[in-house]
């Protein structure tokens, strides 16, 4: 029998960053001036920011403490849905760092930055394979920056058919960036239910698509981490109409080398490199959300996009049918060159295996949990799975409870309240880089929390209480907004 | 492959507990006509050091400095970057965190970014900052959009003097909704002419950057009254943070929503990305901004903490109805920025800022003595446009085959600036440098 994995320890407290400085002090060092100083007109200079002076100490001491307050992938567990936090490999902190990508201006001439352009090139080009989809384009910083520019392109096709569509169908387990994505190009987000079995009904589909109708935004696997298995009549649906197949590539790490997203109808699909390809999530970001497209949408794509001619790689902007630009310069450069590791050291199988095990991690959880908690299909899942506190409900115990117990015990809670269509879900992702003997503790911990409900709910009602605060007023923050110090 | 952990007996282990008996059968529910018929075409896996050493050779064919001296700015700077920056974002706490959702245990994040928001006040001159967003480009964009719902008008003036991929991203973003687009022409000292916005009527917001693409400094005041004469907001954008260390902030020259490029502090170049989107605003306009922010509160025993805050403006809570689709941001970049600007405090800001002005302006004094034309007199910060005349194309290439990339043409982006070329040189440009750059452009 393990120690359980939660304990307490000295943690220590930290001020604001200006509660440290004194005046004069400084935390790093300047190049000597080697040019005469050359007077700037006085109407234009300020006092300059009010920073606080700390040294290089203060400053190492302040961010190391709080650091110290924060769970991240390498602490432990993290089983949020549909967020695939998996371990990001300490190679590719390396790789991006390297002189020649992270010091690379983004307007060098051609012919300076070819490794940077090749790596775009052959990273587009894994990412087409893996996919199934025929072109790709790496501008997109983020996922719903993805999602956005796949819903460019979708309008743009529109307008060159000359008919421009008002609506898109977007089924009740989407993501919330879908309709607020779908919303910035005009098009207003027809709702679809999902069917008894937790995927779509081809017959809603057909209900909705007419020839105002844009396409369908889809997750495939859903949030429900099911697949959706009419995948094909629907897209079917919707081609016959004139519409387009937009899938949201989140849940992509239950399927690489396994489903051909091109195959079953896809038209766009944004990926997550954040999630599937296994570059750190930063406490939030910096992402990048690529787009797949078929070859006829290609020429919608973002420019400049790189071309290669004979051995040589270049830049081409001039493509009329582009829907423009999507950020300053190429997209999250040192975020691609992180995915480029991963795929490169995983290979065809790699992937492939990856897939596999996060799909038997996620089912594996599923049996093991099933009798504790409500499971709101009980079918099998793909990479993630989906209860419920429907089981807690008599004792009072709910979802967000049982999150802030199971930090007590030392892990990330997982996705709360999403999908919408299951209530109080809890949505649990493990990711294929957790071990059987880290899943076990874990299911040891949700068991012991689904005990502690039954005996004890007001240790669960006040929960947490090993961290280094407790839960927090919300409600006063968004009362009365305290935003800067 | 050393990230998955799974021995074969522990496989099968699993396997019985989900009553399979393959991995294959775990995707019966996948229709078999969804299903791949080949395997995945892609290059054999890499050992750790076989990817080192092709790493190596991709990165070795990327110029960057020493070997090459790159004079270029125009949206990307080259700064100094303290070791502590990088060691402390480094920690996997931080890097490996998502975002900051679960407070209790999320703190670290939080609080830094909301050092963050109040750092980045102080250097916009706003009274609130968003945690961050893409980059400078959709910072703008977004800002832009946001005047358009504070408003209730479709036309935005932009000046020609933002930086042209800024403006190519503003164009995407407004074009599906269908909100036109103005666009500010130039004077010859090498600002905006605001004379043309007095015409139209019905404009949301003026936006400006200072200093401009050309490096020059704009008369925000000014720009500010002429907008608000026709009821419009003044939205200030900048590529160079660095500025606002010597310069008056842009929010206190009467810029309601300031949106910008934070690159400059403590971020590498990367190619152009992840780079640090930041967008600041009045108090009043606070339920208006897109994006992420981080707001101070106390636990229930009473200890100061942070939560993310005011999510009711956000996708995830109104959908369609949200202030704008973003979601991941730049968190990151966020804490990277105020490490450096802690690291460097009020006092290093200044005098890194005043040492970019003086390389800057001693190099424009040396290409003006050597006989270069200099277009625009207006005053510059660490970049700005020098002449060097049409037939300086193939002197531009020998000097690249040289080792030396002799600023941005600007022709691509103005064409009746042939000859124009935009040059810069920061704190990492030594004299010797700056000398031979214009022994060489002067041959």
């Amino acid at each position: 029998m393990r120690a359980p994995l939660g304990t307490t320890g000295l943690i220590l407290n930290e001020p604001l960053l200006w509660e440290r400085g004194r005046p004069g002090r400084r935390g790093a060092s300047l190049p000597a001036a080697d040019v005469p100083p050359s007077p700037m007109d006085p109407e234009l200079c300020g006092d300059g920011p009010d920073f606080p002076d700390l040294s290089e100490v203060d400053l190492v001491r302040h961010f190391t403490r709080l650091s110290t307050w924060n769970y991240g992938v390498d602490t432990g567990f993290y089983p949020l849905g549909s967020c695939t936090m998996k371990y990001n490999p300490k190679t590719h902190e390396r790789q991006a760092a390297l002189k020649g990508f992270a010091a690379a201006h983004p307007l060098l001439p051609a012919p300076l930055c070819q490794g940077a352009l090749q790596l775009i090139w052959e990273l587009e080009r894994d990412l087409a394979a893996i996919t199934g989809m025929d072109a790709v384009s790496l501008q997109p910083a983020a996922g719903a920056h993805g999602e956005l520019t796949g819903m460019l392109v979708i309008h743009a096709h529109h307008q060159h058919q000359g008919h421009q569509r008002s609506k898109i169908i977007i089924p009740d387990t989407a993501h919330g960036t879908n309709p607020a994505s779908a919303a910035l190009c005009g098009y207003r987000p027809v709702a679809v239910a999902s069917g008894p079995e937790g995927v779509l009904e081809p017959s809603a589909i057909a209900a909705v698509m007419d020839e105002e109708t844009a396409g369908i935004m889809v997750t495939n696997p859903n949030t429900l981490g099911l697949f959706e298995t009419h995948i094909r009549e629907i897209a079917a649906i919707v081609h016959d109409k004139g519409g387009l197949v937009y899938a949201d590539g989140a849940n992509l790490n239950a399927v690489m080398g396994i489903v051909d997203m091109g195959a079953i109808g896809v038209d766009v699909i944004h990926l997550n490199l954040h999630k599937t390809f296994a570059t750190p999530h930063g406490g939030g970001g910096p992402g990048s959300g690529p787009i797949c497209v078929r070859r006829r949408l290609e020429p919608y794509l973002p420019v400049p996009r790189v071309a290669k001619a004979g051995e040589r790689f270049h830049l081409e902007a001039d493509r009329p049918l582009s829907i423009g630009r999507m950020g300053a310069f190429h997209g999250h450069f040192g975020v691609m060159v992180k995915a480029y590791s991963y795929i490169r050291s995983m290979g065809a199988d790699g992937l492939r295996r990856a897939s596999e095990l996060a799909v038997l991690n996620a089912n594996y959880v599923k049996e093991r949990l099933k009798k504790d908690f409500h499971l709101a299909y009980d079918r099998p899942c793909m990479h993630e799975c989906v209860f419920s506190d429907a089981d807690q409900a008599p004792f009072k115990v709910t979802t967000l409870d049982m999150a802030k117990r199971l930090m007590d015990y030392g892990f990330h809670p997982p996705t709360i309240y999403f999908p919408l269509v299951v209530h109080g879900a809890i949505m649990i992702e493990p990711t294929e880089t957790e071990s059987k003997a880290d899943l076990d503790c874990f299911v040891a911990a949700m068991q012991a929390i689904a005990e502690e409900a039954r005996t004890e709910p007001e240790t669960v009602h006040s929960a947490p209480h090993r961290t280094k605060v407790r839960r927090l007023d919300e409600v006063l923050a968004a009362r009365k907004p305290c935003l800067i110090g | 492959m050393r990230y998955l952990p799974h021995t074969p007996e522990e496989i099968q282990e699993m396997l019985g507990v989900v009553g399979v008996e393959s991995l294959d059968q775990l995707f019966l529910s996948i229709p078999p006509s969804c299903r791949r018929q080949s395997d995945l075409n892609l290059p054999e896996a890499l050992s750790e050091w076989a990817l080192d050493e092709r790493m190596d050779r991709l990165a070795a064919r990327t110029a960057v400095a020493p070997e090459v001296k790159v004079f270029l700015g125009a949206g990307s700077y080259d700064h100094f970057i303290p070791a502590a920056v990088d060691a402390l974002a480094g920690r996997s706490e931080f890097l490996t965190a998502y975002t900051p959702y679960q407070p209790e245990i999320s703190q670290g994040t939080l609080q830094a970014i909301y050092e963050y928001q109040t750092l980045a006040c102080h250097l916009m001159g706003t009274e609130v900052a968003t945690a961050s967003h893409y980059d400078g480009a959709t910072a703008l964009a977004e800002a832009l959009l946001m005047a358009i719902r504070k408003t209730d008008r479709r036309r935005v003036a932009v000046s020609r003097l933002i930086h042209p991929h800024y403006r190519q991203v503003v164009a995407t973003y407004l074009h599906p909704a269908g909100y036109e687009i103005v666009e500010l022409p130039y004077r010859s000292d090498g600002t905006t002419d605001l004379s043309a916005v007095a015409g139209e009527g019905d404009l949301a917001a003026v936006a400006l950057q200072s200093p401009n693409f050309f490096g020059c400094i704009e008369d925000l005041a000014a720009g500010a009254a002429t907008a608000h004469g026709v009821g419009a907001m003044l939205v200030a954008g900048f590529t160079e943070a660095l500025a606002y260390g010597l310069l008056k902030s842009p929010a206190s020259q009467g810029a309601e929503i300031v949106a910008g490029e934070g690159q400059s502090l403590g971020l590498a170049r990367s190619f152009g990305g992840p780079g640090l989107g930041m967008l600041g605003t009045r108090q009043v306009h606070m339920r208006s901004l897109p994006g992420r922010l981080v707001g101070k509160t106390v636990d229930q025993e009473g200890r100061q903490g942070f939560v993310l805050t005011l999510a009711t403006r956000e996708q995830h809570i109104r959908r369609e109805r949200a202030t704008s689709n973003i979601c991941t941001n730049n968190s990151h970049c966020a804490l990277r920025a105020v490490m450096y600007m802690a690291a460097l405090g009020k006092t290093g800001f200044r005098e890194l800022a005043v040492l970019n002005h003086d390389k800057a302006a001693y190099l424009k004094q040396a290409l003006a003595a050597a006989g270069h034309r200099i277009p625009f007199s207006r005053a510059t910060f660490n970049e700005f446009v020098v002449d060097f005349g049409a037939s300086f194309e193939p002197v531009y290439r020998r000097l690249q085959e040289a080792g030396i990339v002799a600023g941005l043409p600007l022709a691509r982006y103005y064409p009746e600036l042939e000859g124009g070329y935009l040059l810069c040189a920061t704190e990492t440009a030594s004299r010797q440098d700056l000398d031979r750059l214009v022994k060489e452009v002067s041959r």
